[in-house]
C-alpha cells in the first residue's frame, strides 16, 4: 500500500511534464506548413477556396491559437486524439491497430536484453580483468556502436537470404491462416530477427550496467558478513549481491524505454512490421500530423505508464525506498 | 601533458584515436581523392568490390563510386556530428547551469521542461521536427541538437549544484562579480571535464540518429552520406548486400572510435583510476 502511495505520487508529479510537452508540441505544430485541410484537399485533388474555408470551420481550424489549444487539451483528457485524414478514421482506432506489434517486439527485446545482459554482466563481473570480461566488453562497444538497422540488414541477408532459417519480414504469415497455437509459432518464428535486432544494442547497456553494479555491490560489508557467516558463494551472489545489484538495471528500463520506442520506428521499417513505429514514419512521409502527434502522446504515456511500474518493482526489491 | 600520457596508455584509447584520425583524414581528403560529385554516375553500376580497378570498394545502383562516397559521406558524418554536439551540449550547459546555480523556482521551471524531452522518445521528436520544418542538411543537424541535450542539463546542474556554495563563488560574489560573470567565468569551468567527456556520448548517438535518418529517406537526399547509401542499397539486399555493408562498417567504425576516446577521456579524468597507475 505504501508502495503504491509512493509511486503513485511519483505519477502525479509527471503529469505537468506531460502538459508542458504537449502545449509544447501543439505550439510546434503551428509551424507546419499546411494543416489537416491542406492535406484533405490534396488528397481529393484540390477543392474551391470556399469549401476549403467551411472545412476550416467545421475542424475549429479558423479559431484563435490558444482556444484550439484547449479544445486540443480537453480532447486529450478523454483520449480522442482527433481524425486522421490519410487513414479514414479516428486517430485512436489507428494506433489501437498497431499498439500490439509494438508492445509485443518491446516487451520480447526488453526481455531478451534485460535477462542476457545480466546473466552475462554477473559472468564478465565473476572474472573481472580475465580474458571472458575483456571480450565481453570489447563485444559489447562494438554492438553498442553498430547502428540498429545495418544489424538487421545484415540479419536478414545471413539468417533468411542465405541460410533461410527465418523470414525476412512481416509479423505473421497471412496466407496460411493459422490460428491458435500454430499462429502464435508463426508469430515467434517472424518475430527472431527483429526481437534479436533491438535487443542486441540495449543488451550492451545492460551488460555494462550490471557488471559494475555488481562489482561495487561485492565491495560492501554486509556481502563480507555474509560470506563470513558461512553462507556458500551462490547464496550469497543470488540472495544478497544480486538483489541489490538489480536496481539500476530495473532503473535502466524506465530510462531507456524512449529509446527503445525510438529503436523500434527503424526496426519496424527494416522488417516491414505493421507496429506504431513504422505508422510514426509512414505518418511523417504522408504528413499525416494528427496521426504522429497521438503517437507521441501514446509514446509519453507509455514512457510515464513504464516508469510507474519501475518505481513499484524498485520499491519492492529495496524496501528502504518505500520507508 | 600527465593527461595526454594517461589518455594514450591505454590501448583502447589508443585505437579510437587512431580510427578517429583515419575518418578525419577521409573527410579533409575528400576532394583530394575524389574530386567532382560523389554523386555523379561514375560507372557500370553494380560492380562488385575489386571487380574493377578504378573501383575498390564497387559501385551502387545508381553506378555511383561507393569509395567517393565513403570520403565524402566521413565529412558529412563528422560535420553533422560535431555541429549537432555543440549544440547540444550549448543548450545542456546553459539550462543546466541557470538550474543549478540558482535552483528554486528558475530550477523548477526549466528541470520540467527538461523532464518533458526526456519523457518523449528522442527519435520520435527528430521525426516531428523533420515533419514540420523540413528535411535539408541544416535542419536535420539543428533538431539532432535539440533532441540530445536533456542529459548534459542534468550532468550540468548536479557539477552546478555541488559547486555554488563553495569559497571561491562567495569570494567572487563579494568582489562584486555579477551572476552571468559567476556562472560563466567561475563555476562553468570547474564543472566542464565530465560535461565534456560526455559531448563524446552525445556525438556517438548524433551520428547514429542522422544515419538512421538518412536510412528512412527522411534527411537531406542531395549529400553524399552513409545513411543514404545504405537505404539506397536496400533495394538489392539480396544479391548485391555490399552496397549496404560497407557504409555501415563506416559508421560502426567512427562511433566505435568517439566511444573509445570518450571512455579513454573518462578514465584519465577519474582520479580513483588515476591513481592506480
Amino acid at each position: 500500500m505504501r508502495i503504491l502511495a509512493l509511486a503513485g505520487r511519483r505519477l502525479v508529479t509527471s503529469l505537468p511534464t506531460l502538459v508542458v510537452l504537449l502545449i509544447g508540441l501543439f505550439l510546434l505544430l503551428q509551424f507546419a506548413p499546411g494543416d489537416t485541410v491542406d492535406a484533405l484537399m490534396a488528397q481529393i485533388g484540390g477543392g474551391d477556396p470556399a469549401a476549403a474555408v467551411e472545412l476550416r470551420r467545421f475542424y475549429g481550424l479558423d479559431l484563435s491559437v490558444s482556444v484550439r489549444l484547449g479544445h486540443y487539451l480537453a480532447r486529450l483528457a478523454t483520449f480522442d486524439l482527433g481524425y486522421s485524414a490519410i487513414y479514414g478514421k479516428p486517430v485512436a482506432e489507428v494506433i489501437a491497430e498497431r499498439l500490439p506489434a509494438t508492445l509485443l517486439l518491446m516487451g520480447s527485446s526488453l526481455a531478451f536484453a534485460f535477462s542476457i545482459g545480466l546473466a552475462l554482466g554477473v559472468f564478465a563481473a565473476r572474472r573481472v580483468g580475465e580474458w571472458p570480461d575483456t571480450v565481453l566488453s570489447t563485444l559489447g562497444l562494438v554492438f553498442y556502436a553498430t547502428p540498429s538497422f545495418w544489424f538487421g540488414l545484415m540479419g536478414i541477408v545471413l539468417f533468411a537470404v542465405d541460410l533461410g532459417w527465418v523470414p525476412a519480414g512481416g509479423l505473421e504469415d497471412l496466407g496460411a491462416g493459422l490460428t491458435g497455437f500454430a499462429r502464435v509459432v508463426d508469430v515467434a518464428h517472424h518475430l527472431v530477427l527483429p526481437v534479436a535486432t533491438l535487443a542486441l544494442i540495449f543488451l550492451a547497456t545492460y551488460l555494462r550496467i550490471m557488471r559494475a553494479s555488481m562489482l561495487e555491490v561485492m565491495t560492501l560489508d554486509f556481502v563480507r558478513t555474509a560470506r563470513a557467516k558461512g553462507l556458500s558463494e551462490t547464496v550469497v551472489l543470488t540472495r544478497h549481491v544480486l538483489r541489490n545489484a538489480l536496481l539500476p538495471m530495473v532503473t535502466l528500463i524506465g530510462l531507456q524505454t524512449g529509446t527503445m520506442l525510438g529503436g523500434s520506428v527503424v526496426v519496424e521499417s527494416v522488417f516491414a512490421l505493421p507496429g506504431l513505429g513504422r505508422l510514426a514514419y509512414e505518418s511523417v512521409v504522408q504528413r499525416d500530423l494528427n496521426t504522429l502527434l497521438g503517437i507521441v502522446f501514446v509514446s509519453a504515456l507509455l514512457v510515464v505508464a513504464v516508469n510507474f511500474l519501475v518505481d513499484l518493482l524498485c520499491a519492492r526489491l529495496d524496501p528502504r525506498i518505500a520507508a | 601533458m600527465r593527461f595526454f600520457r594517461l589518455f594514450l596508455a591505454r590501448p583502447a584509447s589508443l585505437i579510437g584515436l587512431v580510427l578517429f584520425l583515419v575518418v578525419l583524414a577521409m573527410a579533409l581528403g575528400a576532394d583530394q581523392f575524389y574530386p567532382g560529385d560523389p554523386l555523379d554516375l561514375a560507372g557500370r553500376p553494380l560492380q562488385w568490390p575489386l571487380a574493377d580497378g578504378r573501383f575498390p570498394l564497387g559501385t551502387d545502383v545508381q553506378g555511383r563510386d561507393i569509395a567517393a562516397v565513403l570520403f565524402h559521406g566521413a565529412r558529412v558524418t563528422l560535420g553533422i556530428g560535431v555541429v549537432a554536439t555543440v549544440i547540444a551540449m550549448a543548450i545542456g550547459i546553459a539550462v543546466g547551469a541557470f538550474a543549478g546555480f540558482y535552483g528554486g523556482g528558475v530550477d523548477e521551471v526549466l528541470m520540467r521542461v527538461t523532464e518533458a524531452f526526456q519523457t518523449l522518445p528522442n527519435f520520435l521528436l527528430l521525426l516531428v521536427l523533420i515533419a514540420v520544418f523540413g528535411s535539408d542538411i541544416t535542419t536535420v543537424t539543428v533538431a539532432i541538437g535539440v533532441v540530445s541535450w536533456p542529459a548534459s542539463a542534468r550532468l550540468t546542474r548536479s557539477e552546478f549544484q555541488s559547486l555554488r556554495s563553495r569559497e571561491f563563488v562567495q569570494a567572487a560574489r563579494v568582489l562584486g562579480m555579477r551572476d552571468v560573470g559567476i556562472i560563466f567565468r567561475e563555476v562553468l569551468p570547474n564543472a566542464l571535464p565530465p560535461v565534456l567527456v560526455y559531448a563524446s556520448v552525445v556525438m556517438a548517438v548524433a551520428i547514429l540518429l542522422e544515419s538512421a535518418l538518412a536510412f528512412l529517406n527522411l534527411s537531406d537526399p542531395n549529400v553524399a552520406s552513409w545513411g543514404n547509401l545504405i537505404g539506397a542499397g536496400r533495394a538489392v539486399l539480396r544479391t548485391q548486400w555490399y552496397v549496404s555493408a560497407i557504409p555501415g562498417l563506416a559508421i560502426l567504425a567512427t562511433v566505435l572510435a568517439v566511444s573509445l576516446i570518450g571512455q579513454g577521456l573518462n578514465d584519465a579524468l577519474n582520479p580513483r583510476l588515476r591513481d592506480r597507475t
